[in-house]
């Protein structure tokens, strides 16, 4: 069976433990995100990270650093402006195009001098899982795991004061505190994932589980946890699919399942009433009939 | 389509006197074409960016900017000239915007959740695109962030012919565009065709996108595309002017970028977000000291200063 | 809870001063005045989320922002996103533990006597504000007047010793006021919860007010309805002559009577022509 053979490649259980890891990390993290509104933040996180990633090359530190140093202090940054990361808004995706802009001169900065590394950019930008060491996919399993355990500990306040931000204020929630933290995670998960699927991919990896799992139940805990079963599940699936057909690229396997379940969502559930169904029921529980 | 700098360690020498530094550049028919180019598209995304930036839909532009690279990459890998997949993929998708109301806005939560998905999956096929081209891996640099090497004579002409068709029918919807992105609701009741209109300009929008992420690259339209309407907004608020200061400073931010690419081993797309970027930052403090003058001037000044 | 000469100031500008306000147990007090006037930071001052200025300000005998977990606050309007998908019933659960932290164990309900009593109690504030046949529908999907029962039945799921709630009636339609405002007193009566109410109109709750406080630019006025509004009260806090007016259902409408009280737009009560 050459998908048991699969695991007799290093290669291959590296990215399976990293993968793993990274996305149960990007699907806790991504329910918050889309509950919370904040794709978006996501989004502004993996151009930091490129940018991030490709100045500690061109300063020839370690990628990571740059990845986790960027992603984390933006994340911060976002968190203390106190802006909510609204798609449309101008200057923001000013700063983050020019941030881009400043990635493709380390880029080009990092592959003039260090002759051979060619490739560096399109790895940081479509990710490079296969290509993960030992070492570097059991830190990224660390990190991931303790990215989920932060986010299990904080799951009920969280959850509060994303759907009711002023009761949660009132009942004690330490609101502003929760969500910068609640940023930091995204920051890190974001670096995270950047390892797996590249700063241009990430997006899908926090988006399409979580959206699909907010389309599949209601329940928040529930869809807490099918959002990150489906990511990982998407992710095991991807890697096999990218190891079965070595002409695809892991990350856009990846990306193609998690697409592909999303959008299978959206066709098959179907919310449950329409609105007209809505306003007749509630004729009837006015138990007055109206004075007018 | 060309990729790398050949003549990486010898960059050509600035000598501080315009007209021979001009001369030398132009010597290149390359550096010729890329100016062409360049201006073509510096006027046409200032115009169709300060349209965007008042419609709010900048977001819109941001998702078709991102088809536009599996739509090179899915040219190059068929063969055909990439200007073909920018323009096919980019108007594709504009018309698939326009298809889905409220799609292309962003939104919250869900609908953010999917354009999200749908955006990395289209840049996830232009990579898959990418691999299977063989030997192509050092060009999604050059589709990514913006080349201006390897611009031909026709795809000048075809910038040329697609600009003149845009901005042609811009001219035509001008007035009851603005009209209608300013106030859709009174427009409708006076009759103007307010959802063929916003169709139209997402189509347009696809255009000049699609040109657009020729010369930045599709990661960087910002620069050409937003960065300047959001400047000359910044700057006053009359329609005819912001167009004119928005065009002037396209212009401006895409020739200072092709001299600075020129004379250095640095990408097109860095300079010119960076310049652009620059004056947007430079306009936003300028207004804040502005007002900031306004505030502290005695009372009788800020009584005509406010009188509008 | 009870104010004695309070004062707030927000931004330099003092809202209100020598407020004197005393809400009994089970007492149903509504705050009423135009806007702008700092209804709203009242809510905020009993909260503790803002301090005040002079005076004495107590809540369930205790500093304001101590006694958080015996009151159920209901901000003003909030936005529900017509796409949350979180169903009422959760939403109503936040409201019992949703500031522990930790996500909850998915244990049977049957091993844990404590998530059977969180179980029973939500289902009986639920029935309470008769929002069962709906609890369990996302609430984005919820009308206006379904989300407002459900988060009533939030704010009272830990069986508060007082309820905040500012303009809970606000953005509801004339029948759904009706009921929502029937049932707010209710649960005053039945369960001895006291209620302090912001309140945009005071008709749909003037049946079952003990007191009022009526803020305005000039001061402010408490005691019960009959004795607060009146002509020559609210001509005082106005400072322009306002005259209170009966309809034949006992319904009261305010009708600016000078000319600048008019052209102001000051008015909290706009005429209720019923």
């Amino acid at each position: 069976m050459s998908v048991f053979r699969a695991f007799d490649h290093p290669y291959f259980t590296h990215a399976l433990l990293a993968g793993t890891g990274i996305a149960a990390a990007a699907g806790l993290v991504g329910y918050f995100l889309v509950l919370r509104a904040q794709v978006f933040t996501g989004d502004a996180l993996g151009h930091v990270a490129f940018t991030g990633a490709l100045a500690a090359l061109a300063l020839g530190y370690d990628l990571r650093l740059g990845l986790f140093v960027a992603t984390v202090v933006f994340a911060v940054l976002i968190g203390a402006l106190g802006r909510r990361g609204r798609s449309d808004d101008v200057a923001i995706g000013s700063v983050f195009a020019w941030i881009l802009g400043l990635g493709a001169f380390f880029l080009t900065l990092y592959s003039t001098r260090g002759a051979a590394h060619g490739t560096a950019g399109v790895n940081v930008l479509f990710g490079s899982i296969f290509g993960l060491s030992a070492g570097q996919a059991r830190t990224a399993a660390l990190v991931a795991a303790a990215i989920c355990a932060v986010v299990a500990l904080l799951a009920r306040p969280l959850l509060f004061a994303s759907v009711d931000e002023a009761v949660a204020a009132a009942r004690g929630v330490p609101v502003r505190t929760l969500g910068l933290v609640f940023l930091v995670l995204v920051g890190a998960c974001a670096a995270e994932a950047t390892q797996a699927v590249g700063s241009l991919l990430l997006l899908g990896l926090l988006a399409a589980p979580a959206g699909a799992a907010h389309r599949l139940t209601a329940r928040p805990h529930h869809a807490l946890a099918l959002s990150a079963g489906l990511a990982v599940a998407e992710m095991w699936a991807g890697l096999g699919l990218s190891y079965a057909a070595p002409r695809l690229p892991p990350s856009f396997a990846i990306l193609a399942v998690a697409t592909a379940v999303y959008l299978a969502t959206l066709l098959t559930v179907r919310p449950r009433r329409d609105h007209t169904v809505t306003s007749e029921e509630e004729r009837d529980d006015v138990p007055t009939p109206s004075r007018l | 389509m060309v990729t790398t700098l050949s003549l990486a360690d010898t960059y050509p020498a600035w000598s501080w006197n315009p007209v021979t530094d001009l001369r030398a550049m132009w010597a290149f028919p390359f550096m010729v074409n890329a100016f062409r180019a360049g201006t073509i598209v510096a006027v046409l995304a200032g115009v169709i960016g300060w349209y965007m930036v008042v419609r709010r839909q900048s977001f819109a532009g941001h998702t078709l900017a991102q088809v536009s690279f599996p739509g090179a990459a899915c040219a190059t890998l068929l063969g055909i000239t990439p200007v073909v997949g920018y323009f096919a993929f980019c108007v594709g998708a504009a018309l698939v915007i326009a298809a889905i109301p409220r799609a292309g806005q962003g939104g919250s939560g869900q609908e953010a959740a999917l354009t999200g998905t749908v955006q990395a999956f289209g840049l996830a096929c232009g990579f898959l695109f990418v691999t299977l081209y063989k030997g192509f891996l050092g060009g999604i640099n050059s589709l990514l962030f913006g080349s201006f090497l390897g611009i031909t004579t026709t795809q000048v002409t075809v910038l040329a012919a697609v600009a003149a068709v845009t901005l042609t029918t811009l001219a035509v919807i001008a007035r009851p565009l603005l009209f209608a992105s300013a106030d859709p609701d009174v427009a409708a009741v006076r009759g103007v065709p307010v959802r063929v209109l916003s169709v139209t300009f997402l189509v347009l929008l696809g255009t000049a996108t699609a040109a657009t992420s020729q010369i930045t690259g599709t990661l960087l339209v910002f620069a050409l595309l937003v960065m300047p309407a959001a400047t000359a907004q910044q700057l006053t608020a009359r329609p005819a002017a912001g167009l004119a200061v928005s065009v002037l400073i396209g212009l401006v931010v895409t020739w200072t970028g092709l001299i600075a690419a020129y004379y250095s081993p640095y990408p097109i797309g860095f300079y010119v977000t960076t310049f652009a970027f620059g004056m947007y930052v430079l306009a936003r403090l300028t207004r804040l000291l502005a007002q900031a003058l306004a505030r502290r001037a005695p009372a009788p000044a800020r009584l005509s200063g406010g009188a509008a | 809870m009870s104010l004695r000469g309070a004062a707030v100031r927000v931004g330099g500008r003092t809202l209100w001063s020598g407020v004197d306000l005393e809400v009994g147990a089970g007492e149903f007090a509504a705050v009423l005045g135009p806007n702008g006037v700092g209804k709203s930071t009242l809510i905020k001052v009993a909260l503790g989320l803002l301090p005040i200025t002079a005076g004495e300000v107590r809540v369930l005998g205790e500093a304001p922002g101590r006694a958080g977990h015996r009151i159920g606050y209901l901000p003003q309007r909030r936005n529900v996103d017509p796409s949350l998908r979180i169903r009422g019933i959760d939403v109503v659960r936040m409201g019992l533990d949703g500031d522990r932290w930790g996500v909850p164990l998915p244990l049977p309900v049957r091993f844990s006597a404590r998530r059977r009593a969180a179980r029973d109690r939500i289902a009986e504030v639920i029935d309470l504000v008769g929002a069962s046949a709906y609890a369990h529908r996302p609430i984005g999907e919820c009308s206006g007047g379904q989300q407002q029962r459900l988060l009533i039945a939030q704010a009272l799921v830990r069986g508060p010793e007082l309820l905040l709630l500012d303009e809970p009636l606000d953005s509801l339609d004339l029948s759904h006021q009706g009921a929502v405002a029937a049932l707010i007193g209710r649960i005053c009566r039945e369960e001895g919860v006291s209620v302090v109410m912001v309140a945009h109109d005071v008709n749909p709750i003037l049946p079952w007010l003990d007191q009022v406080l009526y803020l305005a630019e000039g001061g402010a006025a408490a005691g019960p309805p009959r004795e607060v509004i009146t002509t020559e009260t609210l001509s005082r806090l106005y400072g322009t002559p306002v005259e209170v007016l009966r309809t034949g259902h006992g319904r009261l409408v305010v009708v600016g009577g000078g000319h600048r009280a008019a052209g102001g737009g000051g008015h909290g009560h706009h005429p209720e022509l019923g």
